[in-house]
This record gives C-alpha cells, structure tokens and sequence, in this order.
C-alpha cells in the first residue's frame, strides 16, 4: 500500500503515507509548511484536504476491491468543518457500497482526537475492473 | 491583472502547486496551472491527480468572492463545503485553467461556482459548487 502511494506523484508531494493494522488502513499526511493554505491561522489547506480524503477513499478502494488500475474519481464533496491546524492529518474512509462500475465512499479525516474531525466527504468513483 | 491586492497573496500550498492568477473579468476571475510532473495522479497516463483540481478550484472560489462587488475588504472566509464533478481526465502536459465566480453573497454565506478546463469552458475538465462562511475568525486560537 505504500509502495502505492509512492507510486503517485501527487501523494508523495503531500507527504501521505499509508499505517496498515491488519485489515484497518488510516493514511497519514505530516505537516508540512507546503501545506499551507492561511498564513494567518495558520491552517491547511482546503484543497490539501480535500486531496487527503480523495486519497484516503482511493486507498481504501484498492484495498478492498480486485481492482488493478487506480479508480477514477467521479465526483467527490467535502464538508470542512474545522479548520487544519498546522499538525499531522491522518485519515479513514468505509466503502458504503460497491457496485460492479461504480462504488460509494465516505471519508474522515482528523487530527489530535479522531471524535472531532476536520473534514468529512462522500465520493463515486468508477472502477475499472482487474 | 487585478489591482485588488488581496489577488496577489498566493498561500503556501497554492505556490508549492504552481497556481498563478491570470485575470479579472468582472466578477469572474480565471486562475492557470502550468502543467508539472510532481501535480501526476496516475503514472501510467500522466494525468494530473484530482486532488490537483480541487485544491485549484477550492482556491480560486475564495478570490471569486474578493473580487464580487459585496466583498468587504479585510473580511476572512472559510470553504463550508465544496463538491466537485470530474467530468473527464486533464489532458497530459496541458496548462489547466480555472474560471470562478461568486454567484451570490449573504452576510454570513458566499456561493462561487467554478469550472476547470483547458481552453475552452464548453468541454469542462471539472465543475465546482462552494459555499464559504463569511465573517470566519482570522487569528490564532489560544
């Protein structure tokens, strides 16, 4: 799995790495000052975040399904409901459903306590079969 | 160029991907990424990843609203939600462009719809719909 995210030029820039614990998977993306996306705050930026969690639903995916080519991401919504204070991320996501083209997953990613997270998503992605 | 200076502030993660604002066009801003082999979601195609596109767009909402006529200078924001629509893969070694707009602003809620393409915004890369929360605290917590 982590060999994977490697594989992904993207993921290896934001620094995700993948912990593995039997068959529970949470990715991790170390702060970074890259990462940034309010000076002010400082907090993390949107768009980091919404990448984790399309990362974290993708790894989850692969994990849990045969498939042998990276999923594509139809559509994916992002509820930010803290704001990212400059400290590791770490991430979940659960396949709610998978069908035989398209599969739902919902995302959560945290930071200090995993009871409060910082944002939340619910995304298709199409599966190309293996 | 704009001449609201707000548009020339590039947070760090905007910098580290290479989003470059290019121009105002009433309320419309349109925002570029040059094309770059770290941005890669899939190796074996070279299109760039997704998260790419979001964090762009996410980006590019939160300009749109400095530049709607209601903004008020110095007010800071924070995305409430954004959903995104991948409509097809990023073409390969193509700069990506991003168009923005605030389509309306309350006291507390601003909405911006954008859309990622490459050239020409009748085949869309990506669509966006964004509400931000107006008026959000802008300073350290203790």
């Amino acid at each position: 799995m982590q060999a994977l995210v490697e594989h992904i030029p993207y993921a290896r820039f934001l620094g995700i790495e993948v912990d593995r614990k039997g068959n529970e998977i949470t990715t991790v993306m170390p702060f970074r000052e890259s990462l940034i996306g309010n000076t002010m705050l400082p907090a993390i930026h949107g768009g980091a975040i919404g990448a984790m969690l399309e990362i974290t639903s993708v790894i989850q995916l692969l994990f849990d399904t045969a498939c042998e080519r990276l999923p594509k991401t139809v559509d994916i919504s992002v509820d930010y409901l803290r704001s990212g204070r400059p400290v590791d991320t770490f991430g979940r996501a659960i396949v709610t459903r998978q069908g035989r083209r398209v599969a739902n997953v919902r995302a959560e990613i945290w930071q200090e306590e995993k009871a409060r997270p910082i944002a939340a998503s619910h995304g298709h992605f199409l599966l190309t079969p293996a | 160029m704009s001449d609201n200076p707000a548009l020339s502030m590039m947070p760090p993660h905007g910098q580290a991907i290479g989003i470059e604002f290019l121009r105002q066009e009433g309320q419309k801003i349109i925002v570029r990424v040059p094309y770059a082999d770290h941005l890669v979601g899939d190796p074996d195609t070279g299109v760039i990843h997704g998260g790419v596109i979001t964090a762009t767009l996410d980006n590019a909402s939160g300009w749109a609203i400095r530049c709607h006529r209601d903004f008020a200078e110095g007010l800071s924001m924070a995305t409430l939600d954004i959903r995104i629509d991948y409509m097809r893969p990023a073409e390969p070694h193509v700069e990506l462009l991003v168009e923005a707009e605030c389509v309306k602003m309350t006291r507390n809620v601003a909405f911006v719809r954008a859309v990622a393409h490459e050239g020409d915004t009748s085949d869309p890369v990506a669509t966006s719909v964004a509400s931000f929360m107006m008026g959000t605290p802008n300073a350290p917590r203790e």
